[in-house]
């Protein structure tokens, strides 16, 4: 049978095998790798898999934007640990997935995009809608294929999928050719195991190198854990808190690590780095030892390498040896999967009291209750912060997902919102995407269908993907949107603010009516520029059986404080100004 | 410093481009780079010389092993390796100065390969060091077209690689003697 032939999607049973389009084992791989639902956009390249997806149990989720389909995907693989899958056509189909994609790769996500490609005899003839789509992933991804065969469907699935969940996580892209989805072959799911001699996600430390750590902690004064996304991921979350209780270590939090350690917990100090409190931030530069758990010492929670937690000691616990001493140098890498490398260590952790070092921490947060914003006198403005506060308040019993765009609301949620549990945050950190929020809610409120799902948008941001409202009300979605609308780009307005004179070029935002324009998708919206109009604004929001936007109208020109800026030191921060604390020090 | 990386990867479409990609990316600037088969079909073996620091090199090392076609990456740096390189050098070779040439090419060991009225083409094989020699004795002749193909290198003694990139990978302890931090890979 030649690849070109159409043949029914399942043949007669031979010994467990049977002769199946590509297409057909496409949806039938997906399906055994326990996919239950999808994110795309259909296409000329694509049609094959599309007009077999009758055949199959997976739900689709018809998207507005291929940006959104990855976007979704991730949003759905933060939420529930699983892979996320995407899928598009060729051409502007899959290019509109890169910014997804690479969204994904910076922040270690497992999502699969299927995209499809013009036929295989096609291919480098510059035919209508082709791309190279798998050159122009190569770097963004942590492992691409071209199918041209209908017989390398199901292996490719296979490994794309083992790819992607494995190891330090990440996205995987398979572009099929429109032949290799209408060809036939016979499917034997067995046969079809991934084939990767070059591949070794499972590393681990040697003897030696445990014995080098617990030498450092156990001879530290004043050691401090540095929490990142790999204690989520690793599920190390039980794991971390044992240890820092019994090692008696505080622990300070990076953006993608907020909830991988409860923020009430005594021993928790709260988010480091650019906009991270300003007492973790002293407590890294004092710290004699630093215990990196699956954290890649960005260049924002480090600030000028030089000057970094020059006093200590450093131990990386990391599932990725290419990240071992990349940035900052480190005395004893532990290259393995978290969670079993601190169930090796555990055990030959001494309790030490560290009541000394905890003490001085305390002494180190000063007067930063007086200069946060909660604490300010009233001045009749609505910020930022007192909208997340207020909804933290509101909604922290209940396991809420926040899933936040990029910008200084994002900031703002860092810090007022105080995670309890890992995978109730979900925000782009490593690429900064806007436009993320809303395409990675519905991923996660399709994840976790019975959880209560905020977005926490700028208005920036918004604007970026706000078609994807339209996927929320045909999926029937209760997701509720709070636009922190300040008119402004506020980030780049805040850098243009501190470091541009002041010269806000292309950053104050003409808007449409939020409002007008959820009632036309037919989401009930609300507008709320007072304070006291918070808390009951977000109630009537969880009453409500469907969706809902709430157009919060904040102080325009407000600025995230801590911040470090952009090349200093980590101990040398804008803080923000108090009347109070200015005062007192005038004396 | 340069370092010396033998890289053994399946020998499939694209692996080339996803090598060279990395060092772009992560930038570093690849010296050489030669790729040919080896004694298995299903695998092919590179020769990458590039310019890093201890640190760099051990990064490059663990970037490529991040390529999920990539099956074994060894730094051959400071061990011992036979490293040959191959130049085909098209010299100027008139009347009087040819009996010259002739003689340097003999002193090198290098073979004539093309004769012309007014040129020799010289081809020589061997480390680096001495195509340089060589190229620098002949440079007052007057050298009309150099080609080189880059280095290919093998570990000295009866230890293949290329066994190990199918059975067993290198342990941490590999660096432990040298003092190094290491990571298992």
């Amino acid at each position: 049978m030649t690849d070109q032939e159409s043949a029914p999607i399942s043949g007669p049973l031979k010994a467990g095998k049977k002769t199946m389009t590509g297409a057909g084992i496409l949806w039938e791989c997906l399906e055994r790798e326990g996919v239950r639902v999808v994110f795309g956009y259909p296409g000329g390249a694509i049609l094959p898999a599309y007009d077999a997806l009758k055949h199959s149990k997976i739900h689709h989720v018809l998207v507005r934007h291929e940006q959104g389909a990855t976007h979704m995907a991730d949003g759905y693989a933060r939420a529930s640990g699983e892979v996320g899958v995407a899928i598009a056509t060729s051409g502007p189909g899959a290019t509109n997935m890169v910014t997804g994609i690479a969204t994904a790769m910076l922040d270690s996500i497992p999502i699969v995009c299927i995209t499809g490609q013009v036929g295989s005899k096609l291919i480098g003839s510059d035919a209508f809608q082709e791309t190279d789509i798998t050159g122009v992933t190569l770097p963004i991804t942590k492992h691409n294929y071209l199918v041209t065969h209908a017989g390398e469907v199901a292996q490719t699935i296979r490994e794309a999928f083992y790819v992607a969940k494995s190891g330090r996580p990440g996205p995987v892209l398979v572009d099929i050719t429109k032949d290799a989805q209408q060809g036939t072959c016979e499917f034997d799911w067995e046969a079809a195991k991934p084939q990767l001699p070059g591949y070794r996600p499972d590393l681990s430390p040697a003897p030696r190198e445990y014995a080098q750590a617990l030498e450092l902690i156990h001879n530290s004064k004043r050691p401090l854990i540095l929490a990142g996304h790999g204690i989520i991921v690793s599920g190390a979350m039980r794991e971390v808190r044992d240890f820092a209780e019994r090692a008696g270590i505080p622990v300070a939090m990076t953006l993608l690590g907020l909830g991988a350690f409860p923020a009430s917990h005594p021993l928790n100090l709260g988010m480091m780095g650019m906009h991270g409190e300003a007492w973790v931030n002293h407590t890294i530069q004092e710290a004699d030892l630093l215990l990196a758990f699956g954290m890649r010492f960005d260049d924002r929670v480090t600030g000028n390498l030089k000057t970094y937690a020059t006093n200590a000691k450093k131990i990386h616990i990391e599932i990725d040896p290419a990240e071992i001493n990349k940035n900052v140098k480190v005395d004893v890498p532990l290259v393995g999967d978290l969670r079993e490398v601190l169930l090796e260590l555990m055990p030959k952790v001494e309790s030490v009291d560290r009541s000394e070092w905890l003490d001085s921490i305390d002494k180190l947060k000063g007067d930063a209750a007086v200069r946060d914003i909660q604490n300010l006198p009233d001045s009749g403005h609505l910020y930022a912060a007192h909208v997340i506060n207020d909804l933290w308040r509101q909604t922290r019993d209940a396991k809420t997902i926040v899933v936040t765009d990029v910008g200084q609301h994002q900031m703002w949620e860092a810090q007022y919102y105080k995670h309890e549990h890992p995978r109730t945050l979900i925000t782009s950190g490593g690429l900064g995407t806007m436009g993320f929020a809303l395409p990675a809610a519905i991923g996660a409120k399709v994840a976790c269908p019975e959880a209560e799902v905020w977005v926490v948008v700028g208005d920036g941001g918004f604007q970026m993907t706000m078609c994807e409202l339209a996927t929320l009300v045909q999926e029937n979605l209760k997701i509720h949107i709070a636009i922190i609308n300040n008119g402004f780009l506020g980030m780049v307005r805040q850098w243009q603010e501190f470091f541009y004179d002041r010269n806000y070029a292309a950053t104050p935002l003409l808007n449409p009516d939020f409002a007008r324009l959820a009632d036309a998708y037919g989401i009930r919206s609300m507008t709320i520029s007072e304070r006291s109009e918070v808390v009951p604004a977000v109630e009537a929001a969880r009453a409500h059986e469907g969706p809902v936007l709430i157009n919060f109208k904040v102080e325009q020109e407000d600025t995230v404080y801590p911040m470090v800026a952009a090349g200093a030191a980590l101990h040398d921060m804008i803080r923000r100004p108090s009347p109070i604390v200015e005062t007192a020090e005038d004396e | 410093m340069l370092n010396t990386f033998m890289v053994y990867v399946e020998n499939k479409p694209g692996v080339l481009t996803r090598v060279a990609s990395l060092f772009r990316r992560r930038a570093f600037n690849i010296d050489s780079l030669t790729v040919g088969r080896t004694e298995k079909p299903e695998v092919s073996r590179m020769t990458i010389t590039v310019d890093a620091d201890h640190d760099q090199a051990r990064r490059i090392e663990a970037n490529l092993y991040k390529l999920v076609n990539v099956l074994l990456v060894e730094n051959i740096t400071n061990q011992p390796a036979i490293v040959r390189d191959l130049a085909m050098i098209r010299v100027a070779a008139a009347h009087d100065a040819r009996s010259h040439v002739l003689q340097l090419a003999s002193v090198f060991r290098a073979r004539v390969v093309d004769v012309a009225p007014e040129s020799l083409t010289i081809e020589i094989t061997g480390a680096e060091d001495k195509i340089d020699g060589l190229l620098e004795l002949l440079r007052p002749y007057g050298i009309m077209e150099m080609v080189r193909t880059g280095i290919v290198a093998m570990r000295r003694g009866s230890k293949s690689g290329e066994a190990m990139a199918l059975t067993e990978y290198p342990s941490a302890e590999t660096d432990a003697a040298n003092g190094d931090v290491s990571y298992s890979v």
